[in-house]
C-alpha cells in the first residue's frame, strides 16, 4: 500500500472571523499528482500554506508523511514550496541564495551549482537577484524549491506570468520530479496544464471542496460545466476559453 | 465567561460599585479628619493610592491573560487582556494627574522624578504602546498575538525598570517622596477610609472590565453574523 | 544558526545599508546634541555620556526597523519559515547579527564622540565600549523581537520606537551611568550593580524573545 503523504480531515482556517477554508478533507498518496482548481479567493493558497505548515489550522487535523505535524520541522524538511513570491534575497546572487538554503536544509551545496545549470541560469548565477527578470527569478525560485529533493512539492499557480521558455523548463523539471516519485500538489487557473501534469484534481470554491476525481475520466469542458452547476455562478471566462477556469 | 458568571456580574457589580464609590466619596470628603499639617489636598491620597495599585494589578492581568492567550489560543483571554489594558490606561492617567494635583500644593513642584512616579510614567507609555499596537493592526489574530507579546515583555520589564529608576534616583539629592508610607495612618478613621476606597476601586475596575468584555463579545458576534450573511449572499448571489 | 548570521552579514556587506544609516544617524545626533550644549560650558562634559547613548539608541532603533524590512521583499521571511529550523533560532541569529552591526558602527561613532566632546583618550574608553556592548545587546534582544512585530503594522516607522523606548529604559540608564563612570576614569567596581543589571536584562530578554518569537512571525 502506498504511503499517505497528505491526510487532511475537516481542515479549516479562519482569519479574523473570515473563513478562508472550511472542512476540507483530502488524501494524497505518494507519487500522485493532484491539481487544485478554483476561482480567486477560493482558498487555494490558504490550503497550500496549511499543507506547507506555514499556517496552523483553526480546526481539523492534518497528517503529513503518515505522522502528526507537530511543530512541523520534520515535515518541512521534505516539502518544497513554490509561490508567486520567490523567497530569494534580492541583494544576493542566485548562487548565494541557493547555497544559503542548502545549508538551511542540510543539503550538499554542490546541488546548488547543478540546479542552476538545470534551470538554465548558469550565466546569471553571479548577478544579484534584484537584476533578474521575472522569468529568470522564477527559475531561480524553482531551483530553490527542489534544492533539497523534497518528497512533496506544493506549487501555487506556478505557470502564471512565465514566458514560454521558462514554462517549458518548469514542465520538464516537474515531469522529472514525477518520474522520481515526488508527490505533486498544484493550484492553477489553467486547466490544460492541470490535465497535462496531473492524474487527479479537486475543485475549491468559497473554501469548500466541491469536487474530487480522476482527470482521465473527464475533460476540461465537462469540468467547467460541472463547476458552474455546483456553484450556480456564471463564470465570465467561459465564453472566452473553455479550457480556463 | 460563561452565562451565570456574567449574570451575577451584571446584577451585582453596578450597584455594589456605586455604593462603594458613594461611601468612599463621603468618607474622603466628610468623615476622615485632615491629616496633621497636610492640608485638605492630602485627601487625594485616599483615591491616589488605590488607583495606583489597580493600575499595576490591571497590568498584571494583561500579562497573565496575554500568556494564557498565547498558550491556549482562546480569544476570551485576549479580550480580557485588551479590556484590562484600556482600563489600566485610564487608571494610570488618573494616577499621574492626581499625583501632580497633590504634589504642586504640597511640595511646590509639578513633577518629581522619584522611582515610583517615573515607573508609573513608563508604565503609561507601555500601555499607550499596547493600545496603539492594537489600533494599528486591527482586530485580527495576529494583532492579538503581537499585543500579547508586548504584554508579557512589559510585565517582565516593569520590575527591572523599577529597580533601575530607583537606583537612578537615590544617588542624587532630590525631592524624595515618601508618599503613602510616611504618614503612619494613626487615626483608625483614616484606615477605614483607605480600605473603603480600595474596595471601591476594585469594584470599579471589575465593573468596567465586565462592561468592556461584554462590548467586545457583542462586537465580535456582530462581525461574525455579518460575515456569514455576506457569504450566504454571494453564494446565492448572481445566478447565471 | 551560523548560516543565518552569515546570510545577514553577506547582505550587509553587499549593500552596506544598515551600517551607513547607523553611522550617519548617530553622527547627526551627536552633532545636533553638540549644538544643544554650549561647547565651553562644564555642562558639556557632564552631558557627554547621555549624548552618546541617545545617539546610539536612536540610530540603533532605526537599524532594527530595517532588519526586518529586508525580509519582507520577496517574502523571504516565509522562505525562512519554510525551512526546518526552529523559530527561536531565527530570532537568535537576527539578534546577534543586529548586535554585530551596531557594534561595528561603534567603531566609528565612539572616536567621533571623543573628538566632538573633547574627551581625553584614556583606558576609560574600554569601559565605555564594554558598557555599549552590554547595552546594545539588550537593545538588540528586545528590538529584534519588536521589529518583527512592527514591520507588519500600519504605522511601521513610529511603532518600533514607541514600543521599544519605554522597555529599554533600564539599560539606557545603566549605560549612561557606567559610561559616565568610565569616562571619569574611576574604577568600575563602583558601578558593579549597574553592570549586573545590564547583564540580567540581556539574559532575561534574550530568553523571553527566544521563547516568544514564533508568535511574532507565524500567522
Amino acid at each position: 500500500m502506498t504511503a499517505r503523504v497528505i491526510e487532511a480531515r475537516d481542515l479549516g482556517r479562519t482569519f479574523a472571523g473570515v473563513t478562508a477554508l472550511d472542512g476540507v478533507t483530502l488524501e494524497v498518496r505518494a507519487g500522485e499528482s493532484v491539481a487544485v482548481f478554483g476561482p480567486n479567493g477560493a482558498g487555494k493558497t490558504t490550503l497550500l500554506r496549511l499543507l506547507a505548515t506555514l499556517l496552523r489550522p483553526s480546526h481539523g487535523t492534518l497528517r503529513l508523511f503518515d505522522q502528526s505535524v507537530g511543530d512541523g520541522a520534520e515535515a518541512r524538511r521534505r516539502i518544497g514550496f513554490l509561490s508567486h513570491q520567490s523567497f530569494l534575497y534580492p541583494d544576493l546572487t542566485p548562487l548565494e541564495n541557493l547555497e544559503f538554503y542548502a545549508e538551511m536544509y542540510r543539503t550538499d551545496a554542490q546541488r546548488a551549482h547543478q540546479l542552476l545549470d538545470d534551470v538554465g541560469l548558469t550565466g546569471w548565477a553571479h548577478r544579484p537577484v534584484r537584476t533578474l527578470s521575472r522569468g529568470l527569478e522564477q527559475r531561480a525560485a524553482l531551483a530553490r524549491a527542489v534544492l533539497h529533493d523534497p518528497d512533496l512539492l506544493l506549487l501555487d499557480e506556478p505557470f502564471t506570468g512565465l514566458d514560454t521558455a521558462a514554462a517549458s523548463t518548469l514542465m520538464r523539471m516537474l515531469r522529472e520530479a514525477q518520474a522520481r516519485g515526488t508527490t505533486l500538489l498544484m493550484t492553477t487557473h489553467d486547466m490544460t496544464r492541470g490535465f497535462d501534469l496531473c492524474e487527479r484534481a479537486v475543485i475549491l470554491t468559497n473554501g469548500r471542496l466541491v469536487w474530487s476525481g480522476v482527470l482521465a475520466e473527464t475533460s476540461p469542458d465537462a469540468l467547467v460545466h460541472l463547476y458552474e452547476a455546483r456553484t450556480q455562478r456564471g463564470s465570465p471566462t467561459v465564453g472566452a476559453s473553455a479550457a480556463r477556469l | 465567561m460563561n452565562e451565570s458568571v456574567r449574570k451575577w456580574a451584571d446584577t451585582f457589580l453596578p450597584p455594589a460599585a456605586l455604593c462603594a464609590m458613594s461611601a468612599a466619596i463621603y468618607l474622603v470628603f466628610e468623615y476622615v479628619p485632615t491629616a496633621q499639617g497636610e492640608g485638605v489636598v492630602q485627601r487625594i491620597f485616599y483615591f491616589h493610592v488605590p488607583i495606583a495599585t489597580m493600575t499595576y494589578v490591571a497590568f498584571g492581568v494583561v500579562a497573565v491573560a496575554s500568556a494564557m492567550f498565547l498558550w491556549r489560543g482562546t480569544l476570551g483571554w485576549d479580550r480580557i487582556a485588551h479590556a484590562s489594558a484600556e482600563i489600566g490606561m485610564l487608571f494610570c492617567s488618573l494616577v499621574l494627574i492626581t499625583g501632580m494635583m497633590w504634589a504642586r500644593p504640597r511640595w511646590n513642584t509639578w513633577w518629581t522624578w522619584d522611582a515610583r512616579l517615573t515607573t508609573t510614567l513608563i508604565l503609561w507609555l507601555i500601555y499607550a504602546g499596547y493600545l496603539m499596537l492594537r489600533g494599528s493592526v486591527g482586530p485580527t489574530d495576529q494583532g492579538a498575538r503581537y499585543a500579547a507579546i508586548l504584554g508579557i515583555v512589559g510585565a517582565v520589564d516593569i520590575p527591572i525598570i523599577n529597580r533601575s529608576v530607583y537606583w537612578w534616583r537615590t544617588i542624587h539629592p532630590a525631592v524624595i517622596v515618601g508618599r503613602e508610607g510616611t504618614s503612619g495612618l494613626t487615626d483608625p478613621r483614616m484606615q477605614v477610609t483607605l480600605a473603603v476606597c480600595f474596595v471601591a476601586m476594585i469594584l470599579l475596575y471589575l465593573w468596567l472590565l465586565v462592561v468592556r468584555l461584554d462590548g467586545m463579545r457583542l462586537r465580535d458576534r456582530v462581525e461574525e453574523l455579518r460575515q456569514r450573511a455576506l457569504r450566504e449572499a454571494s453564494a446565492l448571489g448572481t445566478a447565471a | 544558526m551560523l548560516a543565518l548570521i552569515r546570510k545577514d552579514l553577506q547582505i550587509e556587506l553587499r549593500t552596506k545599508e544598515a551600517l551607513a544609516s547607523l553611522l550617519l544617524l548617530a553622527l547627526l545626533m551627536l552633532v545636533v546634541l553638540s549644538f544643544a550644549f554650549d561647547p565651553t560650558s562644564a555642562l558639556r562634559s557632564e552631558s557627554a555620556p547621555g549624548a552618546l547613548w541617545v545617539a546610539v539608541t536612536f540610530a540603533g532603533v532605526s537599524a532594527l526597523n530595517r532588519s526586518f524590512v529586508a525580509e519582507r521583499e520577496n517574502d523571504c521571511l516565509q522562505g525562512l519559515l519554510l525551512c526546518p529550523v526552529d523559530r527561536g533560532t531565527i530570532y537568535l541569529a537576527k539578534t546577534i547579527a543586529n548586535f554585530l552591526f551596531m557594534m561595528a558602527a561603534q567603531l566609528v561613532t565612539v572616536p567621533i564622540f571623543v573628538f566632538f566632546f573633547n574627551l581625553p583618550l584614556s583606558w576609560g574608553l574600554v569601559g565605555v565600549v564594554a558598557s555599549l556592548g552590554l547595552g546594545v545587546f539588550g537593545l538588540s534582544a528586545v528590538g529584534t523581537l519588536f521589529a518583527a512585530v512592527s514591520v507588519r503594522t500600519r504605522a511601521r516607522e513610529i511603532m518600533l520606537p514607541l514600543l521599544l523606548l519605554p522597555l529599554i529604559v533600564p539599560v539606557f540608564i545603566a549605560g549612561v551611568k557606567v559610561t559616565a563612570r568610565a569616562l571619569a576614569d574611576k574604577p568600575l567596581a563602583d558601578v558593579a550593580h549597574w553592570l549586573h543589571l545590564m547583564i540580567g536584562f540581556d539574559v532575561v530578554f534574550l530568553v523571553v524573545g527566544w521563547l516568544v518569537f514564533e508568535y511574532a512571525v507565524e500567522e
